[in-house]
């Protein structure tokens, strides 16, 4: 019987996929997942759509936080600065969305590499506190812009289109957003195969080894900055598609706690635990809600406090990760795959 | 010229808030090297505790100050025994995020138990101003400043001169050489907690008193202190104290005048924008120790 995976060359050592079977399951359950329009109600796809959006915005928060090891509390922002790019490129030019998401992708990477200029001199602490402000002056800058973003009364976007054909509702959307998903993982997955990716993970253990070693820190620093803002702006973008109508207070600073919460609960430094995270992340609160309506009918004022309960059940959630599973769900995982496959001599 | 003032003598107010509340930011990391995010909570936290006092137990205001400063101590020793003691040692970004963690944790409390309503603190300081000069000042703002003053004073006198507060700044110098020196590092650990707790819990209070409303944007008090301390260097007392009156100033001073060419809002936002000038100009700060990183 096979006592784990062990690779015998480079080649399968640095495969996408750990086995053929790994393959093969993901794409079977990204095949399940296409047919669920056909018959999920619109409640769930509703759901999956933010899921799918989570996982982009995590996955890009992990390329900057979990393979660079730069903390960024700025997720909010350039998720805002995605979605505002995306209603002014629609409003004005009526472009179509296959221009509009890259295009939105690549504002938000310009203004994360601008955020991402401090992180020369500075690292870790230092760094969340930059894009801490970074949050707020994007915030200042989306409700006083107001021929672009609209003010505090937000602006409208109208429906993703491609030759005339509508994206308006949540059935449609989803077509869109699990390809686009399984891409930017792929293309996430890939890049740290790659020499780039590989210098991101060496700047996060040691930057000044890395830099000694021949890597460029400050300009692979930037470019992480970038391709994660990148990331996160896409997901901005795919969100006021979503939304439809965005303001400033569709993006609170707790919403780049979440995407943190998001990574951390995931596991940092992993592709696997971004979607992990995301996943458990969003559908905390549906859960929450579920329970909260169930139990309404026992103790009445539970519906009242179900802000409350939210908040302080994800903010447990993340403590407890922390304290008792400090490398998220990726790690779990693991040695639940650890455990299947050496069962029954499993302990 | 008079308007000028008045904004000076705000920013010296609310500077001396940001103050208190930047000294327990420091004092947690200078002993434990930890962000703690959740220090806007604590403020709130105490502004409601010494509220429910005050209106439900009909505690004077005084004893319920002392009161809650004395529940501060315990909740500062609390939260660094349960919560951050097992991450000793772990990385940067999970001592963060626990913080940040905490801080949605004690806001769902107060949220659940006060409600999100602004409820009204009752009236502790005598209303009819004093004249300072040419300028009206109400006596809750000299009150606040005369607490906060003697605040900082009695926490200069402690690390200078007691036995607890040379162990913390030894501690703060080296943990190692502070442990084989014999002291107690965890003890100091939680006393720190439990000083950051005491002053933002004052500052709370004072701000509460001093605003007569107690709401949750008390909380934004803690994302505040954040341009502070970068200012002032993150690891020195006294850059704390000047970081704080100079961000209070320049953020009245900033909203005095910018305000009406933006519409608002810049009051909130200059300090994030100083922040981000400091940290590419001079990234420790005015008094911070500057580090110089070996492999």
């Amino acid at each position: 019987m096979r006592a784990g995976g062990f690779h015998t060359s480079y080649r399968s050592d640095m495969a996408l996929f750990d086995s053929p079977l790994a393959r093969r399951a993901v794409w079977l359950l990204f095949a399940a997942l296409a047919c669920a329009p056909l018959f999920a109600t619109s409640y769930w796809l509703d759901v999956l759509n933010r899921i799918c959006i989570a996982v982009i915005a995590a996955m890009g928060l992990n390329i900057l936080t979990g393979y660079t090891g730069q903390i960024s509390l700025g997720n909010a922002a350039f998720l805002a600065v995605g979605g505002y790019a995306t209603a002014a490129m629609t409003n004005r030019f009526e472009w179509p969305f296959p221009v509009v998401i890259p295009l939105s992708g690549l504002v938000a990477a310009l203004v994360g590499m601008l955020f991402g200029i401090p992180s020369l001199r500075l690292k870790g602490l230092y760094l969340a506190m930059a894009t801490l402000a970074a949050h707020f002056i994007v915030a200042f800058a989306s409700t006083h812009w107001e021929s672009v973003t609209g003010g505090v009364n937000g602006i409208a976007v109208p429906s993703a289109h491609l030759f005339g054909v509508e994206l308006g509702d949540d059935r449609r959307l989803f077509w869109l957003f699990l390809p686009l998903t399984a891409l930017l993982l792929l293309f996430a997955r890939n890049l740290f195969r790659t020499r780039v990716g590989k210098a991101f993970v060496a700047i996060r253990d040691q930057d000044l080894s890395a830099g000694v070693m021949g890597v460029d820190v400050f300009r692979m620093k930037l470019l992480s900055f970038a391709v994660s803002s990148f990331f996160v702006g896409v997901a901005g973008s795919l969100l006021a598609y979503q939304a439809r109508l965005i303001s400033p207070e569709y993006y609170p600073i707790s919403l780049a706690i979440d995407s943190l919460g998001m990574i951390i609960v995931g596991g940092l430094g992993s592709v696997l635990g971004s979607v992990l995270g995301a996943i458990f992340v969003t559908l905390l609160p549906e859960l929450l809600r579920l329970g909260t309506s169930a139990l309404s009918g026992s103790f009445p004022g539970m519906t009242e406090l179900f802000a409350s309960i939210k908040m302080g059940t994800f903010g447990l959630v993340l403590i407890l990760f922390l304290i008792y599973e400090p490398q998220g769900l990726a790690a779990s995982w693991r040695r639940l795959h650890a455990w299947w496959r050496l069962y029954p001599f499993s302990s | 010229m008079e308007f000028f003032l008045q904004l000076v003598l705000n920013g010296l107010v609310v500077g001396s808030i940001y103050a208190l509340v930047a000294l327990g930011f420091v004092v947690i990391y200078k002993a434990t090297s930890i962000l703690n995010f959740a220090q806007g909570e604590f403020l709130m936290l105490g502004a409601y505790v010494c509220l429910a006092l005050i209106t439900r137990f009909h505690v004077p205001f005084v004893f319920a100050f002392l009161l809650t400063l004395c529940f501060s101590v315990a909740l500062g020793v609390l939260i660094e025994r349960v919560v951050l003691r097992p991450l000793l040692g772990q990385p940067v970004i999970s001592v963060i995020v626990v913080t940040l963690g905490l801080s949605s944790v004690l806001k769902a409390i107060i949220q659940g138990l006060w409600g999100t309503d602004t409820i009204p603190f009752p009236q502790v300081f005598p209303t009819e101003p004093v004249q300072v000069g040419p300028l009206p000042v109400s006596q809750g703002y000299l009150w606040s400043v005369f607490c906060v003053a003697t605040l900082l004073l009695l926490f200069s006198f402690f690390f200078r001169f007691t036995r607890q507060g040379i162990a913390m700044r030894a501690t703060a110098f080296s943990q190692q050489v502070a442990l084989t020196m014999g002291v107690p590092v965890k003890k100091i650990f939680a006393l720190s907690w439990s000083i950051a707790a005491v002053v933002s819990v004052a500052g709370g209070v004072l701000l509460g008193a001093m605003r007569g409303g107690v709401d949750g944007s008390l909380a934004f008090f803690g994302l505040k202190v954040v341009p502070v301390v970068i200012l002032g260097g993150l690891d020195s007392v006294a850059g704390a104290i000047v970081g704080g009156v100079a961000i209070g100033v320049l953020e009245n001073l900033a909203g005095g005048y910018l305000d009406p060419l933006f519409g608002g809002g810049v009051k909130e936002v200059a300090p994030f924008i100083a922040l981000v000038l400091i940290l590419m100009v001079k990234p420790h700060g005015l008094f911070g120790k500057v580090h110089i990183d070996r492999v």
